[in-house]
């Protein structure tokens, strides 16, 4: 898909022309944007192959600004789509051709560090990696820790309920949210719990978490801090075939480990990172793998121990730990950086984000290694393996024709055959506009209906983010369609379609 | 032992009747907690029948099980293979079910350290108002394709839907548990839990009790014979028993029939000014108390203190279990509701 850029009605025109005007009614000139020039960067988000330009962009920085423009837009019928940062990856703050994008990016402020307590409260606009450095003085960090924590905000980390790196010893956003405030649809203020551990009445922390901006504006989040661990290490360990590299990490959890991080590279990854980082990976590599261990210095002394002896049994060719903190970063620098580094490798790259049993590693890999020859395109894998949550790179360039669809139709292939093994389309990305037709393979038509009246218990017109996250019944049926006339319906043996 | 036993039909069937004629039901496992909810009016749907683990795959930690299946029967299972429920789930009864343990969402002595029951659900199987049967989330560690239906269903008390199957994160067990005492009154014990809290310690439990403060470590042998150097306190010798006690309610602190409050606050809440005795959980996070105070004063307080009160066991009156909900918070409950049970037959509970 490339920028769509429909011609206006002047109609349409004049509706827009009203409600900007309304809007300035309470906001600054400045804060609501309708020039072409600067609605240009909100076209996309992480997912740059959708680009829409917005109608309009207002940029509030007061709770009771969001309100207004809630309550405003509720009453016009006019689609709202909140946006963090913009480095999602499944289209989410995807803009809409007739309705506001509402940027949070204004709401930048840490509002309080209760180190008694281990809270952070922010606003939702506070980039994730901000509350890690604002709790550092006191010994303390925010454990979710995805790749792009330098640039994306709390806000999109609990609408997206993102994950990363340390998520399989300390859990994903979900895990670590103590308390939300947002906006519904109609302009109401809710409020959910705080610095206790739970809330009362239906657990809407948890609801809330990973919805996509489509049941609320999340305003304020009140976050766990964790105390930092007294010392974390690394080992690399290297493998000459992926199934040993799979099955290791079955082993380690089977060994009672839970690492702080468990993740796995093969050699395109390899090789395209230690060409741009110098991390000292092993180029030959078949795979490699990541495993961090972090606790009291007793703790992670005997864990490295035994977690070497394991790996070795396991057929690993060759274990290495970090001699010291400079080389421990320097091994997770080349994994941090893997994304940007596969992005040198081709002009496009089109991030996956499968989540799968981990016991299936092997075989799912071989199978997009598989896809990956018959479609001629590259697929590099860097992904959190303890989870079993893959992140196949699929290398192409969009300004070759029909190079994008291919693309996207390999992914929807990897895709189906996670769900196909018992796993899932989205580990951490969410669905979005990307996954959209996806999510007909995953669900039924009851389940989709369920979640179409969920939807509408908190925003009953459908005004928030629409057309993203859950796809209607008719396109389902069409997406259906569309498979059997391509004599390609999947797996349609398995029960769960 | 009784044999698994998959009734999902049958159930479904009997939701779908039951819609059909508006006829309201109450979801029964073993009845293990029905003091917490009162009793519910309605035509019962035994879910007991429904029975049995579907999967258990340690290496994949995870396990899923029918809502009827015995708490005892799983726990057994996961610990024949070294693992364990985080969440330290309290059974207040032999028969305890899964389902009934999940709908009522409550956590055990190792909450603040491991997670709550919602943290550890992954995906659930349950059959909507409407009789339909529905699954949401899987057997996977992190998935967000669709919304959380399942972590929604933990808590709801069955008001949203039947539980059929409930698919669970487990962890292994810690090689080496210690209980520390230490002699302290109960201001400097949250003071100390706290501080605690923010190093990096094994913990797994804290509770003060009578004049003492309890606090588990959990690791492995060298790491918790490295924390307790440094905390120093006196060794417990039953400490696993002490900490059932208290996750059960069998500790002498709870054994008479005065109303029993819990109190959820933010863990580092200054002792909270009512008549009546406490018993302080969860790092400071959950203060059980037994009070015959007014139920406005109680949860004024536990409001003042940033959290909420629920009148837990021994409510003197019907209606009086759950902190009311602020208005608009309140009629999404009710719409949500409605989303899930639109002829409202499942377990009226009072709280929605
Ligand atoms: C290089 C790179 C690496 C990445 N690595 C990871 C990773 O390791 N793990 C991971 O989980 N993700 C990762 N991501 C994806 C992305 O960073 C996350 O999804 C992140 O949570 C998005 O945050 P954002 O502020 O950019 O949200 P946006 O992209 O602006 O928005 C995302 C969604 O959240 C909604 N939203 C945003 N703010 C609000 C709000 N205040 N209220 C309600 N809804 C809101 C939007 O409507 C949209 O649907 C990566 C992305 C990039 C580009």
């Amino acid at each position: 898909m490339s920028t769509v850029l429909r011609q206006q009605s002047p109609e349409q025109n004049a509706r827009r022309a009203r409600a900007a005007a309304q809007l300035r009614e309470f906001m600054p000139r400045a804060a609501v944007l309708t020039d072409k020039e600067d609605l240009h960067p909100y076209e996309c988000d992480g997912l740059s192959a959708y680009r829409r330009l917005p109608w309009i962009v207002a940029l509030p920085d007061t709770v009771e600004q969001v309100g207004r423009i809630l309550r405003l837009c509720h009453e016009h019928d006019i689609p709202v789509v909140a946006r963090g940062a913009g480095t999602g990856l499944s289209g989410g703050a995807l803009p809409l051709e007739d309705g506001v994008l509402l940027s949070l990016s204004k709401f930048n402020r840490i509002l309080e560090i209760d180190t008694a307590n281990r809270t952070a409260t922010v606003e939702p606009g506070v980039r994730n990696l901000a509350i890690t450095d604002a709790a550092a003085p006191y010994g303390l960090y925010y454990a979710p820790d995805p790749s792009s924590q330098l640039a994306c905000s709390i806000g999109g980390n609990v609408a997206e309920n993102a994950g990363g790196v340390h998520c399989l010893k300390y859990g994903l956003t979900v895990h670590n949210v103590l308390g939300l405030k947002f906006m519904t649809m109609d302009g109401e203020l809710i409020t959910l719990g705080g610095k206790a551990l739970d809330i009362p009445g239906y657990d809407l922390l948890a609801l809330m978490t990973g919805s996509e901006g489509m049941l609320g504006v999340i305003v304020e989040i009140t976050v766990k801090l964790l105390p930092k661990p007294e010392r974390a290490q690394v080992v690399l360990a290297v493998f000459d075939e992926i199934e040993k590299a799979g099955d290791a990490v079955a082993a380690i959890i089977a060994g009672g480990f839970v690492p702080a991080g468990l993740e796995m590279m093969d050699n395109l990854a390899i090789r395209a990172t230690e060409e741009y980082v110098k991390a000292g990976y092993p180029i030959g590599a078949v795979a490699i793998l990541l495993c961090e261990l972090d606790g009291t210095n007793e703790e992670v002394s005997e864990g490295i121990a035994q977690i070497r002896t394991l790996l070795l049994k396991q057929g690993a060719a060759e274990v290495r730990t970090a001699k010291d903190e400079a080389e421990r970063l320097r091994m997770w620098a080349g994994r941090k950086a893997a994304f940007p580094a596969i992005g040198r490798l081709s002009p496009d790259y089109y991030c996956m984000d499968g989540t799968i049993p981990r016991k299936h590693l092997a075989k799912v890999l071989a199978r997009i290694g598989e896809l990956s020859k018959e479609y001629g395109l590259g697929v590099a894998n860097v992904f959190h393996a303890g989870d079993g949550n893959l992140h196949p790179l699929i290398l192409y360039d969009a300004s070759k024709p029909g190079e994008l669809e291919k693309t996207e139709d390999l992914g929807g292939k990897i895709l189906e055959f996670c769900v196909a093994v018992g796993g899932t389309i989205t580990g951490e990305h969410g669905v979005g506009v990307e996954k959209i037709n996806q999510m007909c393979i995953q669900f039924t038509r009851e389940e989709l209906a369920q979640f179409h009246a969920l939807k509408a218990a908190f925003d009953p017109k459908g005004l928030l983010n629409p057309g993203k996250a859950v796809p209607t019944l008719s396109r389902c049926a069409e997406f259906g369609r569309m498979h059997v006339h391509g004599g390609k319906l999947v797996y349609p043996d398995l029960e769960r379609f | 032992m009784k044999e698994d036993n998959d009734i999902s039909q049958q159930l479904a069937e009997a939701v779908k009747a039951a819609a059909q004629k508006r006829t309201p039901l109450t979801i029964t496992g073993s009845g293990s907690k029905r003091f917490y909810a009162g009793d519910i009016e309605g035509e019962k749907l035994d879910v007991t029948g429904h029975r049995g683990i579907v999967s258990y795959e340690p290496t994949e930690l995870v396990v899923t099980a029918r809502a009827g299946t015995p708490l005892a029967e799983l726990e057994a299972a996961l610990a024949d293979k070294g693992q364990m429920l985080a969440f330290e789930p309290p059974w207040f009864g032999e028969g305890a079910t899964l389902g009934g343990t999940i709908a009522c969402g409550f956590s055990g002595p190792r909450r603040p350290y491991a997670g709550a029951a919602r943290d550890f659900v992954l995906g659930t199987r349950i059959i909507n108002g409407k009789g339909e049967i529905l699954r949401f989330g899987g057997e996977v560690m992190k998935n967000v394709a669709g919304y959380d239906v399942s972590r929604l269903m933990v808590g709801a008390l069955g008001s949203l839907g039947v539980l059929l199957e409930v698919s669970l994160k487990v962890l292994p067990k810690p090689a080496r548990e210690v209980t520390l005492c230490f002699e302290m009154p109960a201001d400097k014990a949250i003071q100390t839990m706290n501080t605690w809290g923010a190093q990096p310690l094994p913990l797994s439990a804290a509770c003060h009790a009578g004049e003492t403060l309890y606090v588990r470590l959990s690791g492995t042998e060298l790491g918790v014979q490295a924390a307790r150097a440094k905390l120093g306190g006196k060794p417990m010798d039953k400490g696993n028993d002490f900490w059932r006690e208290i996750r059960e309610h069998r500790h002498s602190f709870f054994q008479n029939d005065v109303p029993l409050w819990r109190l959820s606050v933010p863990p580092a809440a200054l002792p909270i000014d009512l008549p009546g005795k406490w018993l302080i959980d969860w790092g400071g996070a959950q203060r059980w108390l037994k009070s015959d105070a007014s139920a406005t004063d109680i949860r004024m307080q536990a409001e003042k203190a940033g959290g909420h009160a629920t009148l837990f066991r021994h409510a003197k009156q019907n209606g009086a279990t759950f902190h009311p909900l602020p208005a608009q918070l309140a009629t999404l409950h009710q719409n949500l509701k409605r989303a899930f049970d639109p002829d409202g037959i499942m377990n009226r509970v009072v709280a929605v």
